[in-house]
This record gives structure tokens, sequence and C-alpha cells, in this order.
């Protein structure tokens, strides 16, 4: 597919000069020469051209009133409902499972006039930072295939990179919109935690889950994300305007930047994280040197907090009323032996470590002090958000590495350092290419993170599409 | 971590565990556990009772049912095993009386 945005697309749809059948034509020469190798999707939709056949009779017949999305191909994440199709999260346990409605964020999307390419691949129920944990293989990089395309949201990433849709959805519970956005050199939104409804979205962490777009520009990024926001009756965490207080766009920035929390990069990581801050400052913002000692712990927090939710979460997947059964001699076993075939390694082991930390004794050494210490970082950031606009951070520690290289699950676990501050505290945050650094010869895009206070989408759009040149 | 700890803890999950997963996962739990266990150094004697921010969890009037038997169909069709309009599950309570 040549490389338009969705603004560009439409107004050629409008002009005549491209049809909603060019662009689905595009989109499955693409799926014919790199899917077989890069393995973006669980499924690809069969009814692709049927749809680019009446979004083209939609735009003959409405032209510029035609819905936003209109023939626009966009790829959903597997853990994301779309009525009628299979919706596997990339796991055993519901790899028969079809989805029975549209999650609220699929309806909108539909609604908007979108058409769904496939469910992508993921880590399984969202637990990865690879997309190594599939239980249908992983997803490779379209950079290079050798290396991992980041996760969770790693098929819906490369699904956009090798230019299969024009964006995709993706679910970020710790990082998994943002870091696969910076492996695939995207822009990836986490949303401010209730602005997009999780309705029909497959739990992980509740507290934790936003779903949100990966596209090719910020304002594209932005586009998606004025589709599905906003409250939504099915999803009680969602809220209106009002909520939080209006975060105004200005003409300069003042940046923050935790320097205490860049210790240990790689140095041309470091490199090009400080080009990109001199940039910013060349454009005339003001970087600030700001102290953020609990973020800088929050993975710890994280990996007690989120573990506990996919315990309870996850209980729900027991072979009676949908997906995967394994008969034993009892019901327990059933349940024991339906969620010992149906789970992978990784969400067995998050499962049981949830079951630890919530466990009688240990509850409120765990647990509870997680969520004093979630307290502490909220109210950090608001106190840093006083005198700061915006934070900027790398938005992963590394580019992309090799299949394999990261077998140990808390090395693995430790990527999501500069990334689950910002679901710890419900702030939104974006990322953005910022640039690549070399590993074996190959030149690997990667990311830098902007986090703004609550409801500050507008400002990030707004410095992201100015750094971006857009 | 102890090979009991880790069966207790699959115990209650209600996952059946092989033995070389209770092996490896008590080996990553005890690195897990150990590097998670700085935040009680980061909290220190802090004793604050953990809030929720300004989202909360808020109800609906129970009103405006939808038709019964609306979504039965599609919903039933995804139960691995059914018996007409019901779930069928194994049999959980003895009866004394045979």
């Amino acid at each position: 597919m040549a490389k338009r945005t969705i603004q560009e697309t439409r107004t050629l749809y409008q002009n005549g000069e491209l049809s909603p059948q060019d662009v689905i034509a595009e989109c499955m020469n693409v799926l014919a020469l790199r899917e077989p190798d890069v393995h973006a999707y669980v499924d690809v939709f069969s009814d692709l051209e049927k749809r680019a056949e009446e979004a083209q009779k939609t735009l003959e017949q409405k032209g510029g009133e035609a819905p936003l999305l209109t023939g626009i191909p966009i790829a959903m994440k597997g853990n994301i409902l779309v009525n009628g199709e299979r919706a596997t999260a990339s796991s055993k346990i519901l790899e028969n499972y079809i989805a029975p409605y549209d999650a609220t964020v699929t309806a909108r999307l539909r609604a908007a006039g979108a058409i769904f390419v496939g469910a992508t691949n993921m880590d399984e129920f969202a637990m990865g930072s690879s997309t190594e944990n599939s239980a249908f293989g992983p997803t490779k990089n379209p950079h290079d295939t050798s290396r991992v395309p980041g996760g969770s949201s790693g098929g819906s990433a490369a699904a956009v990179a090798m230019e299969s849709a024009l964006a995709s959805l993706g679910t970020d519970t710790g990082g998994s919109v943002r870091g696969p956005a910076s492996f695939c050199g995207l822009v990836g939104l986490k949303p401010t935690y209730g602005a997009v409804s999780r309705y029909g979205l497959m739990a992980m962490g509740s507290s934790l889950d936003q779903a949100g777009p990966l596209t090719h520009t910020v304002g594209d990024a932005e586009l998606i994300f004025n589709v599905i926001r906003g409250k939504d009756q099915y999803d009680a965490t969602s809220w209106d305007e009002g909520v939080y207080p209006e975060v105004s766009v200005k003409e300069m920035y003042r940046i923050g930047v935790p320097y205490a929390f860049l210790e240990g990069l790689a140095p041309d990581v470091r490199a090009l994280f400080d080009a990109a801050l001199a940039k910013l400052t060349a454009d005339g913002h003001t970087i600030v040197d700001i102290s953020l000692p609990y973020m800088k712990e929050g993975l710890a927090a994280y990996y007690i907090v989120m573990p506990a939710e996919v315990s309870s979460n996850l209980a729900r997947f027991d072979g009676v009323r949908f997906g995967l059964h394994v008969s034993g001699d009892t019901l327990l076993d059933d349940y024991r032996k339906t969620r010992a075939l149906g789970f992978g390694a990784e969400v067995k082991r998050r499962i049981l470590l949830g079951t630890y930390v919530l466990s009688s004794g240990y509850y409120d050494a765990y647990y509870g002090t997680a969520e004093r210490v979630r307290d502490r970082m909220r109210e950090e950031l608001a106190q840093n958000f006083e005198n700061v606009d915006v934070i900027v951070t790398p938005t992963t520690p590394t580019p992309a590495w090799k299949f394999g290289e990261k077998a140990d699950p808390l090395s693995m676990y430790l990527e999501d350092i500069y990334t689950v501050g910002a679901n710890l505290t419900g702030v939104p945050a974006i990322s953005i290419p910022a640039g690549t650094v070399t590993r074996d010869t190959v030149h690997l895009p990667i990311g830098i993170q902007a986090m703004a206070p609550h409801n500050g989408e507008k400002r990030l759009f707004d410095i992201a599409k100015r750094y971006r040149g857009e | 971590m102890t090979k009991e700890e880790v069966l207790h803890l699959a115990t209650l999950a209600r996952i059946e565990l092989s033995p070389e997963e209770i092996v490896r996962f008590g080996t990553d739990f005890d690195a897990i556990l150990s590097y998670v266990a700085r935040i009680k150094d980061l909290a220190g004697s802090d004793t604050s009772t953990p809030h929720l921010g300004v989202v909360h969890n808020v109800f609906r009037e129970d009103a405006d049912p939808h038709e019964p038997g609306l979504y039965t169909e599609s919903l039933l069709a995804a139960a691995p095993t059914r018996e007409k309009e019901y779930i069928k599950v194994k049999k959980i309570l003895e009866n004394n009386n045979g």
C-alpha cells in the first residue's frame, strides 16, 4: 500500500482518484507478499472486497457526507470483539471463540465506515512485550524479521508497518501500544484512563487497560482517537467532558525530563533521545530537569497490581460458558485441566503471581503497598504538572531485540520501565518515532514518549505534530 | 519458593501444573518477587488507605431490560456443552440418599 494518511486517502476517495476497492486490493497484495513471513494476523477477514464495494457505493451516494472512515482499512487487535469474527486473544483457550457482539470501539469505527482487515496477533491475553507469547506463533518485525515487533500489540503494529492497514487498534495495559509503536516506527497512543470504553475488550488489568490507535502519523492517531473516545453506557469507568479540567494547547511548552530515570540507557539510544530534546529546544520549548522517584520504581508496583488484576479477570475462563473445555473426573477437575491446557506459560505465571500477592498474609505487604505507591505516583505527577506541561522519556530502553533473546521473564518485564507509569496513574501518553539506532548493521526504529495531565491528549497531539513536522 | 507453595497457588488458581512448571515457576517467582519487594522500601512506613483518583464506579438504573431471550442463542452457542437452554456441567453436590 502506498503511504498515505487517512485524510489524504479520504480526499482521494472524494475526488474519485482512488477507490476503496483499489486500497483493499493494495492491502491484499501486501498480505499475499508479506503476511506469510510477518504473521501480523491471526485471521484476515473474508469480506474485505464486499466491504470495499459497499464503501464505494456510500462514497458515490453521499460524497463529502459519507462517514469519516468510509473505506479506510483498519486492523483490530485479537482481544477486541468484532461481531461474528473469531476473537482468540492469541490463546488456545479461545481458539474457537466467535465474538457475539461488537466492542464499543469496534461499533464506533464501524459506524464511521471503517473496513476491518482482520484480527491481529498478540501476546496471549496481552501478556508480554514481544508477541512471542502467542499460542499461534510470534509476529515478526517488518523492519527486520529476525526481531520482535514489540508487544503485546505486535500484530497491530506489524499490520500497519508493513502497510496492510492504514491504522490499527491495540490495547495498552503497561505499554502494549507504545512499545510496539517504538519498535515498528509508528505513532502509538495510550489514552487517559476512561477516555475510551473498555466494553468488548478482553480485560487484563481493569484499572490499567485502554485501547488506542497505532498509525503512521500523529494526525491519523488523533482522528482515530476522536472516533473511539467518549462516554459509553456499557463502561462505568468511561467519562464525559467535565470530569477532568481542560488541558490547554500552548505556543511553547515547558518539557519535564526525569534525567535520573535515564541512567543505564545504551549510549546510542541516549544520544538519539538527547538529539530529540535538542530539536525541541531549537523549536523554542524549554527543557526542565524533574525528579520522579516514585515513577522510577513504578515497574515494581506494576508487576504487583497487574498480576493481581489478571488473576481475578482470568478466573472467568473455566471451560463452562465459552472456550476450550477439557473433561476431568469432577467439575473442579474440569477447571484445572481446561486452564492447564488452555493457558500458556506466561499467563499461568501471572495468574499464580497475582494469586500470591493477593493471598492471605501477603495482601497488604504487596497489593496494599503497591496501591499506596500508586497514590504517591499520582501525587508526584500532579505536582510536576504544576511546573511542566508535558513529560518526555524514551518509550523503550532498547530497540527491537532478536527472538528468544529475553527468555528470562524479569528481563522482558524491565522493557516496560518507561511505559507503566502512565497506566498506573491514568494519564495519556504518546510514542512517536525518534529515529533509528543500528544493531547488526540494521537501522531499527525507536520512539520517544510524551505524557500529559489527564485529558491532555490534545496537548500531546499538538506537540507531537509539531515535532514530526505535520 | 518451595514446590508446596507453588502447588498451593495452583490449587487456589485452579490450574493443574506439570512437574517442570512447578520447578520453573518457583525459580521465576523468586526472581520476580525479589525485584518487586523494592516497593516496600519506597513506601516506608506509609500506611495510608489507597484511593482510586477521580474515577469511581457508578451504577445504572435497573430499568429498560431487553426482550427476554434476545441474546440467549448467541451466548449459548459458545458453551462447550449444553442441554436445551441450559449450560451443562458436572454434578457438584453429592446426594446422600444415593
